[in-house]
């Protein structure tokens, strides 16, 4: 399959080089996790983070950090903090470009079909029936487990005579999203003023809560998540053409898109279940993508992925600096800076399209 | 791993799961006593249909007569009520999806592609039934020889969405050519094109059909299925009524009586090519 589609000289010549456009963004993690690790109270140096980690190695390179809590807090705070936000927002990227792939339309994000809200479901229930000192470990179990059990719902209620028809899956979302907005704001209602906090925060989205337990967690799915959308991506090609003719191509659709929700539910749900709703990176970052290296998936999802990683690592940045002393939101970040990009993209789709059939 | 998913993996690795092209002559698609029922009613009742490798067979017949269910049925898209259809030699529903693909193509109705592909990427899927056997070596030289046999190459490389009417129905055509099957199943390649197009593609068509390929076609112009078809079937409500070579089907008292509007067929003065007219 890899060679059936080659890209042809004077296309490269429009879309960026798309070997140039991995390395700039492998790059560009780089960097930007660099930039995070050396940000925050304890001052640190770049050159100290990279000592740290060479000595970790067992490297006798670089210096060690000059302030006495400065290992420590590189290695119990920012690390995984910086970790996790590439796990999650990889994995958010990687999702919103498997879901637009598989249903061939490019205004789907894993919050459609339901993940975000079940996951704050389960969450909100864990957090109101446990009280204030729930753990967090249940909560994420809970939101992970929710967020996965929505899905499926979503999915076999949007299923018909062996097909899922992509407007009927949409508005299936929409009617569980509000269903689960319903039980959220009731559980709101009910709980004692701090779970009723937990709650409210829990839903706007924070890295706060990141440690190695999370990211032990995270990443085996994230891989596997990520793994499996790399299998399955020059399929999703085919889809573009339409159900019909992807299925005159070979392409078992319907097995494709179980597979393919199965894995987004698994990136999404996991993803949010440590960090808490985290809208529009999985909707914005394919578009971008997409117009950088075009709409092939076996490029689109890799660059998806190191993308949504980027930017998830530049919202937290921004979360943490903007004000001082205080984390801000990243789920507020990010739905502040993606909502418009949302309002613009659907105002250029119609100008291409001439309007929605 | 099972020993058919080791048989599988080795016809792979070695090629061996490519079909050979069936023999000038040999049934490539058959259907036997065919009905197929649609939201509750009977579109096609007691269909028997055979398309042999090397002709071209032109479907026709008015508006809902059921041409191109009786051709999505061909292409495995409805599950018959009654009686079977047969892939070379098979019934239909033993092939997997992609055995399928490397047998017959599908040109369907309308054609769109979600995402800005290249109409030289969206030629390139129709290769994709080959990717796992040694005929991927083919790929580039399919989709050339395709794109320029449908006169696509001029527009290669510009994003299918943003092409005419007339271009997207060829790069379609291209694709289905690329696939490289023994059986192709067109619904209505003519429709969106003016009428030097219509003759290139039916010519294809036809030049497919003798070096070897089986050709089932719906066609609404029946000038068009007279002069390139060596067989024409024609449907009415959902029942065939006739099946023979153009000459002895395209019959004036026939076609008025399934169109239910008079209609002339004569010899053209010159050529002696059968004409088929509408009374004005």
């Amino acid at each position: 399959m890899a060679s059936t589609v080659r890209a042809d000289p004077s296309v490269e010549r429009k879309r960026v080089n798309t070997t140039v456009v991995i390395v700039g963004l492998l790059i560009g993690l780089a960097i930007l996790a660099l930039v995070s690790a050396c940000l925050g109270q304890v001052p640190t140096t770049p050159m100290e983070v990279l000592g740290s980690i060479a000595h970790r190695l067992r490297l006798d390179v670089g210096p060690m950090p000059a302030h006495p809590a400065g290992e420590v807090t590189l290695w119990q705070v920012r690390f995984p903090r910086v970790v996790l936000a590439v796990l999650v927002g990889g994995s958010l990227g990687c999702a919103g470009a498997l879901l637009q792939g598989v249903f061939a339309n490019p205004l789907a994000e894993p919050g459609v079909i339901g993940v975000s809200a079940g996951a704050a479901v389960g969450a909100s229930i864990v957090i109101v029936t446990g009280g204030t000192f729930v753990a967090s470990w249940s909560v994420a179990a809970a939101a992970f487990a929710a967020g996965l059990a929505t899905t499926m719902l979503v999915y076999l209620l949007a299923r018909s005579e062996g097909r899922t028809e992509v407007v009927t899956l949409v508005l299936t979302g929409i009617a569980i999203n509000a269903f689960a907005g319903g039980v959220i704001a009731f559980l709101t209602f009910i709980a004692q003023p701090a779970a009723r906090d937990q709650v409210v925060f829990w839903q706007l989205g924070s890295l706060n809560g990141a440690s190695w337990e999370a990211v032990s967690i995270v990443a085996p799915m994230a891989a596997v998540g990520v793994a499996g959308a790399f299998v399955i991506a020059p399929r999703l090609d085919l889809l573009a053409l339409g159900e019909g003719a992807a299925r005159h191509l070979g392409v078992n659709v319907e097995r494709l898109r179980q597979v393919a929700i199965v894995i987004v539910a698994f990136l999404a749900a996991s993803s949010v279940a440590f960090t808490g709703i985290i809208l529009f990176v999985g909707l914005v970052v394919p578009h971008l993508m997409r117009m950088l290296v075009g709409p092939a998936h076996r490029i689109l999802i890799p660059a998806s992925t190191l993308c949504g990683a980027i930017v998830l690592l530049a919202a937290d940045i921004g979360a943490r600096t903007l004000v001082h002393n205080a984390d801000l939101p990243l789920g507020m970040l990010t739905s502040l800076v993606g909502g418009p990009f949302f309002f613009w993209l659907l105002r250029r789709t119609r100008a291409q399209q001439g309007g929605w059939a | 791993m099972t020993p058919a998913v080791i048989a599988r993996l080795r016809a792979a690795l070695s090629g061996r799961s490519v079909p050979a092209a069936a023999a000038p002559g040999a049934v490539t698609m058959r259907a036997t006593s065919v009905s197929v029922v649609r939201g509750g009613r009977e579109v096609l009742h007691d269909i028997n249909f055979e398309v042999v490798a090397g002709e071209v067979v032109a479907l026709v017949g008015p508006n809902g007569a059921g041409k191109s269910t009786l051709l999505a049925a061909l292409a495995g898209e409805h599950a018959v009520a009654a009686g079977s259809i047969e892939l070379e030699g098979q019934d239909l529903t033993t092939w997997t999806p992609v055995e399928m693909a490397q047998r017959r193509a599908v040109l369907p109705q309308s054609h769109t592609v979600g995402f800005s592909f290249t109409s030289r990427q969206v030629v390139a899927m129709g290769r994709s039934p080959w990717s796992r056997t040694g005929r991927r070596e083919d790929d580039d030289e399919c989709v050339r020889t395709a794109m320029s046999a449908t006169d696509a190459l001029p527009f290669a490389d510009r994003p299918f969405q943003s092409l005419s009417g007339g271009e997207r129905a060829r790069v379609a055509l291209a694709r289905v050519l690329a696939q490289a099957t023994t059986t192709l199943l067109l619904d209505e390649p003519t429709a969106a094109l003016d009428l030097a197009h219509q003759e290139t593609v039916m010519r294809l068509a036809h030049a497919q059909a003798r070096s070897g390929a089986a050709v089932v076609v719906v066609l609404h112009d029946l000038g068009l299925a007279a002069a390139y078809s060596d067989r024409v079937i024609v449907l009415e409500g959902g029942r065939k009524v006739a099946d023979g070579p153009p000459r002895t089907v395209l019959t004036e008292e026939l076609l008025t009586s399934v169109y239910g509007h008079p209609i002339e067929v004569i010899a053209h003065p010159e050529t002696g090519a059968q004409l088929v007219l509408p009374k004005r």
